[in-house]
């Protein structure tokens, strides 16, 4: 692999820039792997990377119908926190953060990940003493959090409008220091070039038509480019998990929605921290390019439609300018939907099933991004071991019939 | 954003109306040995299908009545509306080529393109 440093930089400057390789190779699928990863998002990827670091696979394949960062990697907000409610949760995401910490450097690609800090706004005293709670609740669980006056959020992020005859007054919020975005692409890009640098194949414009199987063990999977063998196949394919599941005869208990995001005009800094409101549903951040990042709840009904309703939107946008009145003067850019899939209780699934060598790892709804690294971690020895590891251990398919839910609907301070 | 023809005030805009999940749901009768299994089964999974989809809306801004739809989750054509209690109809789809492909339009995601067997990059 071409290392990237200062002195490669500096030569391919002078050089005209006509010596970098591409970042991973285009591979064909081959006849048979020992394992084939469905999907080549974020996940997907680090999936393959954790596989090939620390469990030697490195005769494996990730397929992607479409190319690597043009699914929901590329349309999520990039927030990374890990201020969950309960120990689970709290295990899997603050596992993923200490992963994001020192990424850059472990895959030598700059994800630009800025630990700027997320605000969790409380809008009324019921809010405001369920978020105390939560901020106790991630101290015991080694998480980093604390609690604002409203005086101490002004001064944390001059742009909010906290006037006490405000819609949404804002009383209070829960900071998490260590939180902040990150650049998706770059996340996707610096997975797949370490991946295919241990010898991963990453195939694009491959999907996945079916999976074969002989007396519930994987056999294979079929796709448009052709069959390949396996013995092992893990669905990452969060939004369509459920279609992949399909094609085995599984149910899950996933519904996918659109979730809208959108982007302003870029502006110089404003905002210098990551904003979120669970009670008007909006969370707002600035990307290093300057533009106004903006994500909603998501849409009520079912679809695969990348697009979402304008309602939604316009519920974002009044809550939005009633919090940062600045923003009435922006100009959105760009607007789009991606695929979300949402378990009942708002945790994910990473998961054996009935079915000898599927695993899934989905049902991440609104929050998959800030978990990337721990997913691809906790999947890759679920697939490596065929038992789940203690992250991964409480967010089996089998809680959904014994009962023994994460429920982080209500305490994840997400704005479902 | 769609306009939804309620089956009693007519066509609406979608706003008027708030989601009831997928019909057709029916609660298991009560058994002694019903298992945790099968109860799971009705009370958490769902079809989720990328295709036609059997669901209930109700208008609440408008007459606060359930009714059913069938929409296609691939592309949102609404297919059909029928009350409460009545059987779906049978009606025809545009389906993606593929499980996971997109729909010539109307699926937001012009992006992946789909790659046949045999097709040239």
């Amino acid at each position: 692999m071409q290392r990237y440093n200062v002195v490669r930089l500096i030569r391919e400057g002078l050089s005209g820039h006509k010596g970098w390789q591409p970042a991973w190779r285009k591979a064909e699928p081959k006849p048979s792997y020992d394992a084939v990863i469905i999907g080549g998002g974020g996940h997907g990827l680090a999936t393959a990377y954790y596989l090939a670091k620390l469990h030697g696979m490195t005769n494996i394949a990730v397929v992607e119908k479409g190319w690597i960062g043009g699914g929901n990697s590329g349309r999520n907000t990039t927030i990374i926190r890990s201020n969950y409610l309960y120990d689970a949760s709290a295990a899997l995401y603050n596992h993923a953060l200490t992963l994001w910490k020192d990424l850059s450097r472990e895959l030598n690609y700059n994800i630009m990940m800025s630990h700027r800090g997320v605000l969790n706004l409380a809008h009324d005293e019921g809010e405001a003493r369920q978020l105390k709670r939560r901020v106790e609740a991630n101290r015991l669980n080694g998480v980093q959090a604390e609690w604002l006056e409203a005086k101490e959020v002004k001064a944390f992020c001059p742009p909010i409008s906290v006037a006490a005859d405000a819609r949404y007054p804002v009383i209070g919020a829960t900071l998490q220091r260590d939180g902040g975005v990150n650049r998706h692409d770059a996340v996707v890009w610096g997975f797949a070039r370490a991946a295919s640098d241990m010898g991963v194949d990453i195939i694009e414009q491959c999907e996945v038509t079916g999976i074969d199987t002989d007396k519930d063990v994987i056999t294979g999977v079929r796709t448009t480019r052709g069959t390949i063998a396996t013995e092992k196949v893990a669905c990452v394919t969060a939004g369509h998990t459920s279609v992949i599941a399909g094609m085995l005869g599984l149910r899950l208990p996933i519904e996918s929605h659109p979730l809208q995001a959108l982007v302003s005009e870029p502006l110089k800094p404003v905002l210098p921290c990551v904003v979120m409101s669970n009670a008007v549903h909006v969370y707002m951040s600035q990307s290093s390019k300057g533009e106004l990042v903006i994500g909603a709840g998501i849409d009520p009904y079912l679809s695969y439609t990348q697009r979402g309703s304008f309602d939604i939107i316009e519920h974002q946008m009044a809550a939005l300018i009633e919090l940062f009145p600045f923003v009435s003067r922006v100009r959105m850019m760009r607007q789009w939907g991606g695929i979300v899939d949402v378990c009942p209780d708002a945790s994910p699934i990473i998961s054996k099933t009935p079915v000898k060598g599927f695993y899934v790892d989905g049902g991440w709804g609104t929050g998959g991004w800030k978990a990337t690294p721990g997913s691809g971690h906790a999947l890759a020895d679920l697939v490596a071991n065929d038992e789940p590891n203690a992250i991964a251990a409480p967010f089996t398919l089998e809680r959904f019939v014994t009962g023994n839910l994460v429920a982080e609907h209500g305490a994840a301070a997400v704005a479902h | 954003m769609f306009v939804i023809s309620c089956p009693y005030c007519g066509a609406r805009d979608q706003s008027e109306f708030s989601y009831g999940g997928e019909a057709h749901i029916a609660r298991p009768e009560w058994r002694e040995d019903m298992s945790d299994a099968e109860w799971a089964d009705f009370v958490f999974m769902r079809s989720n299908p990328k295709g036609v989809l059997a669901e209930r809306w109700v208008h609440s801004a408008g007459c606060r009545r359930f009714f059913n739809m069938l929409r296609n989750t691939a592309t949102d054509e609404i297919l059909a509306v029928y009350k409460i209690g009545e059987r779906a109809p049978e009606v025809q789809a545009k389906l993606p080529a593929t499980p996971c492909g997109e729909a010539p339009i109307g699926s937001g995601n012009d992006a992946v393109k789909v790659m046949q067997p045999g097709e040239a990059e």
